[in-house]
């Protein structure tokens, strides 16, 4: 049993009726016209949801007291075809500087007015186990990342 | 999204089980393995299992005579589960806000 165990991606897809060029403004900056505005991890209600425009940007929302909450950061920015953010919310809902998960999203066109958009969220075994940490034996401590995390955290406190 | 918090962190306080548990996490393996590598009484792993799967954090399979450890995915996979929710909702959202009247 040597067989590593990984999480398969989530993968979605839509057609849009638009072009590719109008969905990716929509998508990058128009972001709070559609992100569920119940889902977002900071102490006062979500007030924008914003991915900034270029590879290295964050990924991140404003609240109504004022305060901010990353999500993560922007890593490929190619208009209008595909873009790679990088999530680093983690399963006990903190932003994780050290998770890596992958959200592609690619823009494809089906005729001028009509955009297939497909989205990937990969690497999902990392909320598990930081499975580079473990193989590395970087940390003889880490490797259930989210779990050993709070559990330091609540050792320590 | 671990529902067993607090069981499972009295399961890690003992350090012995602290490094069963990662030993398992490491990869996944069989009572006698662990028993090997970490100089400890096969029944004393065996012990320790127990209260690591009685917290949530291991589960165990038979193959063939041995019985194999490994992580508890279920915490992953509920996470799986918020995101694939999520990105459905929010992908159908995104679809009716780019099939809105077209902006300029």
């Amino acid at each position: 049993m040597t067989a590593v165990q990984t999480i398969p991606p989530v993968r979605k897809q839509v057609v849009v009726d638009a072009s590719a060029e109008h969905c990716w403004r929509v998508f990058t900056e128009e972001t709070t016209r559609w992100w569920p505005a119940e889902h977002h991890i900071g102490k006062s209600p979500l007030k924008r949801a914003i991915i900034e425009n270029a590879a290295g940007g964050r990924w991140y929302a404003t609240h109504e007291d004022g305060s901010e909450t990353t999500t993560g950061t922007v890593r490929v920015w190619d208009p209008p075809k595909r873009l790679v953010l990088v999530w680093q919310i983690n399963a006990d809902w903190q932003f994780d500087p050290q998770l890596d998960t992958e959200v592609e999203i690619t823009f494809t066109p089906d005729g001028a007015s009509r955009t297939v958009v497909v989205l990937e969220h990969r690497d999902l075994d990392k909320f598990g186990t930081r499975a580079s940490d473990l193989r590395a034996g970087i940390d003889a401590e880490g490797g259930w990342g989210m779990f050993m995390a709070s559990f330091r955290k609540a050792a320590e406190g | 999204m671990i529902t067993n918090h607090a069981k499972a962190f009295s399961a890690l306080a003992d350090p012995t089980r602290r490094l069963v548990f990662e030993r398992v996490a490491r990869r996944a393996t069989s009572v006698q393995k662990l028993a090997d590598g970490l100089d400890v009484t096969r029944p004393a792993v065996s012990q320790h299992l127990k209260v690591l799967k009685d917290a949530g954090l291991v589960i165990d399979r038979q193959e063939g005579t041995r019985r194999i450890y490994r992580i508890d995915p279920r915490g992953v996979e509920a996470m799986r589960t918020y995101l694939d929710r999520f990105w459905d909702r929010s992908l159908a959202a995104f679809k009716a806000a780019a099939e809105e009247e077209p902006r300029p």
